[in-house]
């Protein structure tokens, strides 16, 4: 038991990115709402995005902006540095996250307008009796 | 080689794109002309880069002069030259379909269509393209905003069916994302051939398998592989006539052509991707899907529903093929990527053209069509005939190496789906050409303003079905020639 809890503790920024994306996850499958379904998919994203910064992250490490000159010459201790490269790539990630929420929103504004709801229950009976 | 040959293959639909954004907003004639300039433009430059690619080996391209690994490698060889000149030809030949139907659906956002047309265009021209696993999410994720904005200008139920695929396609390419985030973690790299280099060393290990896993998984939903297909058939049939003819040729197609290159990059002597228990299960999942969407195919009233499902079935077609992992296999897949994509566009060429003149695809409409339409429905009976695989159409011809690589895995029911899935095809389309043809007028309900006389689509939609009818019998007849100097060369030895 207690090696169970040293092992959560040891890696908790994976432990709190698998618990995050297990509620997005649930939220997008599980639920009827349509705006609850996109918080969950926003979640999901966002437990993605922790989880890429989390690894780039060094115990000590300092902010990743260095003299050319130095580096080029190999005095820069890797290790002291933290790797930029994840969040670099996350940002591109935030950029595609919040293109997918415009667009969903949108989307979402035409459902409601023409049918007056955003419960996919209610949406589907209407489809129906249509 | 170093060249920028393939990037304004890339570059005409993407530029034009915002230019007719912004010319096209006052003046809708220039649309027409502006969209299929860079289209024609794009092909030429296409079958130019693949005409360079076969004499001079891979072209590359780096990304504001940073070198890969480090930098985004923008690589061109002779398959991915061969999938250029696909996207661009079939987009080329689609848009002039979508053009009249555009106008009539969407009369005041031509402009605002066509944008995002163009780019989507230019994302699938990138998907190919990109040599860098990072770079190929960004590009996955601009075809697919692109393409919820297409399915959501539809009629109906559009908008619902888009919101599904986004919440769908964004769980896809979450999955993906986080197992690019593991392989960069296992080698450090995003550079696709710089991680084949690491991953021998790792063999076995844990992480890289649940890396490959996500991986997989994410492209399976993107692609529509059975048993992830649900958003599919919605949102195919809703998309505006316009979207569809473009959608469905390419996009399914272009994310199994991303599987089947992950597959080429990562598979080497010293690491075999494909083991032996999960390939089993893929062509198991494969047979099972094949059959299942052809009997889906089956229960459906509405043509442009049943050929979605139809593209369902032709999917297990190629990820099973891939999966058998031999020689035949492969070049069946391969080979049917290019002829599946002519096949559908056919259909869908087809079904846009019956559905401008009559309003209706579904069933009850299309009786006696053939006095009605006879040039679309003999073009259409050629699509049809490829679909169901008749020689000289070309779909038999990449059935055929699809069968004979799963004889020669010994995957027996893989062959038999293909087989059933080929004879349930048969009865589909057979249905639809005696409703057509011997359906008589005088039993339909609408009689009295169907008329007999012959009632043409127009030429805008006519002469694309035209050319594509004869591409699926040309294609066909050059198999031979498209094998053995392009499919042959790209499957690594030992596969």
């Amino acid at each position: 038991m207690e090696s169970i809890l040293d092992h959560v503790i040891a890696k908790y920024n994976y432990w709190i990115y698998v618990v995050l994306m297990m509620i997005g996850f649930y939220a997008m499958i599980g639920k009827r709402n349509l705006v609850k379904k996109l918080l969950g998919m926003n979640i999901f994203q966002t437990a993605i995005i922790l989880f890429f910064i989390s690894t780039g992250a060094k115990k000590g490490g300092s902010i990743p902006i260095l003299d050319k000159y130095a580096a080029l010459q190999g005095q820069v201790d890797v290790n002291q540095v933290v790797n930029p490269l994840p969040h670099v790539l996350m940002l591109t990630a935030i950029v595609v996250g919040v293109s997918v929420t415009g667009v969903a929103l949108a989307v979402m504004q035409r459902i409601y307008r023409k049918y007056g709801t955003l419960e996919e229950d209610e949406i589907l009976h209407k489809i129906e009796n249509e | 080689m170093k060249s920028n040959l393939h990037m304004y293959v890339m570059a005409a639909p993407l530029l034009t794109a915002f230019l007719v954004n912004i010319f096209g907003r006052n003046n809708r004639k220039v649309i027409a002309p502006m969209v299929l300039g860079a289209l024609g433009l794009s092909s030429l430059l296409a079958i130019a880069v693949l005409k360079r690619t076969l004499m001079l080996g891979d072209l590359s391209y780096t990304a504001g002069a940073w070198t890969p690994p480090w930098g985004i490698e923008l690589l061109v060889d002779p398959l991915s030259a061969l999938m250029l000149l696909l996207i661009a030809a079939v987009s080329f030949i689609a848009t002039f379909a979508a053009l009249p139907c555009v106008k009539r659906d969407l009369e005041d956002r031509q402009h605002l269509f066509f944008t995002l047309y163009l780019i989507l265009i230019a994302g699938l021209m990138g998907l190919v393209l990109t040599a860098d696993a990072f770079n190929l999410y960004v590009m996955l994720e601009i075809t697919s905003i692109t393409t919820y904005g297409l399915i959501a200008l539809g009629r109906g139920r559009a908008p619902l069916s888009s919101f599904n695929y986004i919440i769908m396609g964004s769980v896809a390419a979450s999955f993906y994302l986080l197992g690019v985030g593991y392989l960069y973690l296992l080698t450090g790299t995003l550079n696709m051939a710089d991680i084949a280099r690491y991953l021998p060393a790792l063999q076995g290990t844990a992480a890289l398998s649940t890396a490959l896993a996500f991986i997989l998984i994410g492209l399976w939903i993107k692609m529509a592989f059975f048993p992830l297909h649900g958003w599919l058939p919605r949102a195919y049939t809703d998309a505006p006539d316009g979207a569809g003819v473009l959608i469905a040729p390419l996009m399914t197609k272009v994310t199994i052509y991303l599987m089947v290159r992950l597959m080429l990059t990562f598979q080497s002597p010293t690491f075999p991707l494909i083991s032996m228990d999960v390939r089993t299960l893929v062509i198991w999942a494969a047979a099972i899907g094949i059959v299942c969407a052809s009997s889906l195919a089956l229960a459906q009233r509405n043509l442009k529903q049943m050929l979605t499902y139809i593209i369902i079935a032709e999917v297990g077609y190629m990820v099973g093929g891939a999966w058998l992992a031999n020689d035949q296999g492969m070049t069946g897949t391969l080979l049917h990527i290019v002829n599946d994509a002519l096949m559908t566009l056919c259909l869908f060429l087809a079904a846009v053209a019956i559905a401008y003149r009559t309003g209706s695809l579904h069933f009850d409409n299309l009786k006696g069509l053939y006095r009605r339409m006879p040039w679309t429905m003999a073009f259409f009976t050629i699509g049809a005939f490829a679909m169901i695989g008749v020689p000289p159409t070309c779909g038999f011809y990449s059935k055929w190496y699809l069968l004979l690589g799963g004889i020669e895995a010994g995957q027996w029911e893989f062959v038999v789906a293909l087989i059933f899935s080929s004879l349930v095809n048969a009865v589909l389309f057979f249905r639809i050409i005696e409703l057509a043809y011997f359906g008589s007028l005088q039993d339909s309900e609408h009689h009295a303003h169907a008329s007999a006389e012959p009632q043409e689509a127009p030429w805008w939609i006519l002469s694309p079905l035209a050319l594509t009818a004869v591409l699926l019998i040309v294609v066909g007849l050059s198999t031979g020639p498209l094998v053995n100097n392009i499919i042959r060369l790209m499957i690594p030895v030992g596969f």
